[in-house]
């Protein structure tokens, strides 16, 4: 544990940042953990506040401080509605960092993040050694939505229904590809990230469906690391450099028109997170023209390829539930809506509150599965009052989330990526 | 830290989750809106039940505990923010409204009810609660009535004491007075639920409030005058009142708050207008159209270099949007934002333009004004950085100067953010000695240990 002076001077360099703070309270609003808890220190102008008492010696209780502002799911609907424009989501990464490096890094989070995270190979060899004996530990549960739950007490699985590793990871299916330019004149980098790779290949099969479909030419290149953002949530700032610089190898000297993911949290951290978080100028730099050029798959298809909305639409009801990081941090909501009415053949319906967030909130719903679940339930509720068959969404976390809330209400609304609803009608 | 025996007797009535003491939770409750120093309080308790509220006040009287009850803390007096060692009540898990009476016309809720959901399942009965202050978003039922709040539509509509036909409150003892009823008519005794509005928690704590509701308008019709002159603009919110016109809404905005909210939302407002009035006109839709028409006139006539009246929902939209982003715009200017709400007879409004124009120059400070032009309630906002000691100084003397200059003009201390801390030292200005020394006398009888909420409203003069 390092000296707390440090901590309060280090703390103080957010000064700036937490000042614009104006005590409003309009985060109240919005804020997923607010509405269930009603606790201030749940809410953004609570923490704002705590870190401000604990960078002005205030308030002398760092572990306090830093358990409240792990409870906050980084959806960022805060900042979205902030009326002083406070950046919420970079003070909290940057405060996290700070207190994890004050109080140091859980061994489970220092073996997760340090010794398999940064190594991708490791990471798939162990996965893949998971998903041969996860039957050994789980059962499955639902068959519509792919859900398991585990056979016996487990203490981080809970009573979740969770989809399983699947038999063999992405990776293992599609071969890495380095293709030219196709009809379109496109040629895209393609960036799964660690769901789809590993829980959801079947995204990143109907990904590259898509793209040879409208004759994108695709790089796609084997190793490629987690996009990071788990490590910086929990403040682990140096292992996420070292993804981001394993990524950079990859991606920085290639030649591409953009770097496109089916993942809204990994398109908001490449191109938001990257930037903004990354301390190392030599990798700034490298990872700049990278992070210019990434988009949504469903912005891609809509934005660069011209994909719209079919008129007179119909078959089963479809909805859309918006990711937190497509909405809040990258203002992509119309694309997927529209790549959902290009099918053809399903007809869209609207979700109730389709922008609150599932509640998922990465390790978030680990750490607080309890208020994780009354959010999702929350969700859930919205998809069943919806009446929509099948429930589409552009984030394979939602995606988990929103499986586990449905099967274990006892529903059956299948839960898919939009890009994989798109596939589908493309025979 | 509180100590534990005494925790064990909150504990017991409302159970140990809703009762919080580490300085991680308290530090949270320390502060409101207002720019004013925080103050942690001992102990932070959640009431589940309008019950276990009497008990709580019972048990802090006995204590001699100061007690804050707090919904969402968002008043901009510091009418919430506690007392050191004191505690906390937290009104936001008492969010039932008991009952909505579409006969009768009124509804009866707990005070954690938030007013922008109260007034969407108002609406959903096809009736209408109109008071709408800024923070209706987050703000609850009871700091409304405590804080007596306003908003936009008060001009037309009255604020939250118009709306407040009765009221039940804990006194100190834990029992539980009742006063106001159901009936539009009512003269049975003291007008207590007049005495709770604006008592800022001093009084009592409020267990459940009964308010009126009214069918809601047929029609309406927006409409934003663009002025050259600050003057004609001022002379023009008279001129319109003057014709027996009373709108709905009546907002104004000045050169430096329409040119933030332009490059605020790049909303493609007349940046170099000295001034813009929005107006709405509602009611049965012949009326509305006819007055409209002349207010339309009536603003062309005073001088309007032009007047856009919205054609559809989504023009009209857009009008109210420009207002809506005149705080957010100003907030994010710079650091701290002090918003006041001076208020004047609205034939004063010009010569208050006038007398802001000079404290900003005075004092060297960046001052945007907009706010309810049609009942005179201004929002001088403030704009500096309370880090910086010098400029916060000459910030506290032009407030003094502001006060000074609308009591002058026979205006108010607050049109609807409350007197709290943030202006207790003036109330002896606007009221008098024997005013003071009357409320202090009421409130010695009714809370004879000062337990609720010290220190607001008439405290200048306890020390």
């Amino acid at each position: 544990m390092a000296d707390i002076q440090k901590l309060v001077t280090m703390l103080n360099e957010l000064d700036d940042q937490l000042v614009n703070c104006m005590r409003c309270g309009m985060c109240q609003a919005v804020c997923p953990v607010f509405t269930e808890t009603g606790r201030e220190a749940d809410v953004a102008r609570g923490k704002i506040s705590l870190l401000d008492g604990l960078a002005h010696e205030i308030l002398k209780d760092p572990k306090g401080v830093k358990d409240k502002l792990d409870r906050c799911l980084l959806c960022g609907t805060c900042q979205a509605n902030c009326p002083s424009g406070v950046h919420v989501l970079d003070i909290f990464l940057k405060a996290r960092a700070i207190l994890t490096g004050y109080f140091g890094l859980s061994p489970a989070k220092r073996a997760i993040f340090r010794q398999l995270l940064t190594r991708p190979e490791l990471f798939n060899k162990l996965t893949s050694f998971g998903s041969k004996f996860q039957g050994l530990f789980a059962k499955p549960v639902n068959d519509v939505l792919g859900t398991s739950c585990a056979r016996f007490q487990a203490p981080v699985i809970a009573d979740r229904h969770f989809p399983r590793l699947a038999d063999k990871a992405f990776h293992k299916i599609a071969p890495a590809m380095d293709q030219p330019a196709g009809s379109s004149g496109k040629r895209v980098a393609f960036f799964p990230g660690c769901m789809v790779d590993k829980v959801y290949p079947k995204v990143g099969q109907a990904v590259l469906k898509v793209l040879a479909h409208h004759g994108v030419g695709v790089f796609m290149p084997h190793g490629q690391a987690c996009c990071g953002i788990p490590a910086l949530s929990s403040g682990d700032r140096d292992s996420f450099e070292k993804m981001v610089g394993t990524n950079a190898e990859l991606f920085a000297n290639a030649d591409f028109d953009y770097i496109i993911t089916p993942c809204a949290t990994c398109s908001a951290t490449l191109k938001d997170i990257w930037p903004t978080m990354v301390d190392d100028e030599g990798l700034k730099a490298r990872i700049a023209p990278v992070s210019a050029k990434v988009l949504d798959i469903s912005e891609f298809l809509v934005d660069v390829l011209g994909v719209t909305a079919l008129e007179g639409a119909s078959g089963k009801k479809v909805t859309y539930h918006d990711p937190c990081h497509l909405r809040n941090s990258l203002h992509v909501t119309a694309q997927p809506r529209t790549v959902i009415k290009a099918t053809g053949n399903a007809s869209f319906v609207e979700l109730p509150n389709a922008a609150t967030c599932c509640g998922c909130g990465g390790s978030f719903s680990l750490q607080h599965y309890d208020i994780s679940k009354k959010i999702g339930d929350l969700k859930a509720k919205s998809v069943e009052d919806s009446g929509a068959e099948t429930l589409a969404t552009s984030c394979p976390a939602c995606m988990m989330q929103i499986s586990d809330r449905l099967s274990q209400r006892g529903h059956s609304v299948p839960v898919k990526h939009v890009v994989e609803v798109y596939a589908d009608s493309l025979g | 830290m509180a100590d534990q025996a005494l925790l064990k007797e909150f504990e017991a009535v409302v159970g140990a989750d809703n009762v919080m003491s580490a300085e991680s939770d308290t530090h949270a409750y320390s502060y409101d809106a207002a720019v004013l120093d925080s103050v942690a309080p001992a102990v932070v308790v959640r009431p589940t039940e309008t019950e276990q509220l009497g008990q709580i006040t019972a048990l802090c009287n006995k204590h001699g505990l100061p007690l804050t009850v707090r919904g969402a803390g968002t008043n901009l007096s510091g009418g919430t923010i506690p007392s050191k060692g004191g505690v906390v009540v937290l009104t936001g898990a008492l969010n039932k409204v008991i009952e909505l009476n579409t006969d009768d016309l009124y509804a009866i809720v707990q005070p954690g009810v938030v007013t922008a959901k109260f007034a969407a399942d108002v609406a959903a009965k096809g009736l209408f609660y109109p008071p709408d202050p800024g923070s209706q978003a987050v703000s609850t039922l009871g700091g409304n009535v405590a804080e007596n709040a306003g908003g936009l539509r008060g001009l037309k509509y009255g604020v939250t004491k118009d709306y407040l036909m009765g009221i039940s409150f804990f006194d100190v003892d834990g029992n539980l007075v009742k006063s106001g009823s159901r009936t539009v008519k009512c003269v049975t005794g003291y007008n207590l639920p007049g005495l709770m509005t604006a008592s800022e928690g001093t009084l009592g704590v409020f267990n459940e409030l009964t308010l009126k509701l009214i069918p809601p308008p047929q029609a309406a019709q927006s409409m934003m005058a663009v002025f050259d002159d600050v003057q004609a603009a001022s002379k023009t919110v008279s001129a319109i009142i003057a014709a027996k016109i009373l709108p709905a809404t009546l907002e104004f905005m000045d050169n430096f708050t329409i040119r933030t909210v332009d490059n605020f939302r790049k909303a493609g407002l007349p940046t170099d207008a000295a001034a813009l009035l929005l107006i709405e006109v509602d009611g049965h839709p012949a009326q509305v159209a006819e007055e409209a028409e002349k207010v339309e006139k009536i603003c062309s006539e005073h001088g309007a270099r032009s007047v856009d009246v919205a054609r559809d929902a989504d023009h009209r939209a857009k009008v109210w949007q420009a207002r809506r982003d005149a705080l957010p715009a100003l907030a994010n200017l710079k650091p701290t934002c002090v918003l006041e709400d001076a208020t004047v007879p609205r034939s004063k409004i010009p010569a208050m333009m006038q007398a802001l124009d000079r404290i900003s120059k005075e004092f060297k400070l960046t001052i945007g004004t907009f706010g309810h032009a049609g009942d005179g309630n201004l929002h001088p906002t403030i704009l500096t950085d309370k880090r910086n000691h010098d400029e916060w100084v000459r910030v506290e003397k032009a407030i003094d100067a502001i006060f000074d200059e609308a009591l002058a003009m026979g205006g108010t201390l607050s049109g609807e953010h409350g007197i709290g801390m943030a202006k207790a030292k003036y109330m002896e200005q606007e009221t008098s000695r024997a005013t003071i020394e009357f409320s202090r006398r009421m409130k010695k009888s009714l809370d004879p240990k000062g337990i609720l909420n010290p220190g607001k409203i008439i405290s200048a003069l306890l020390d």
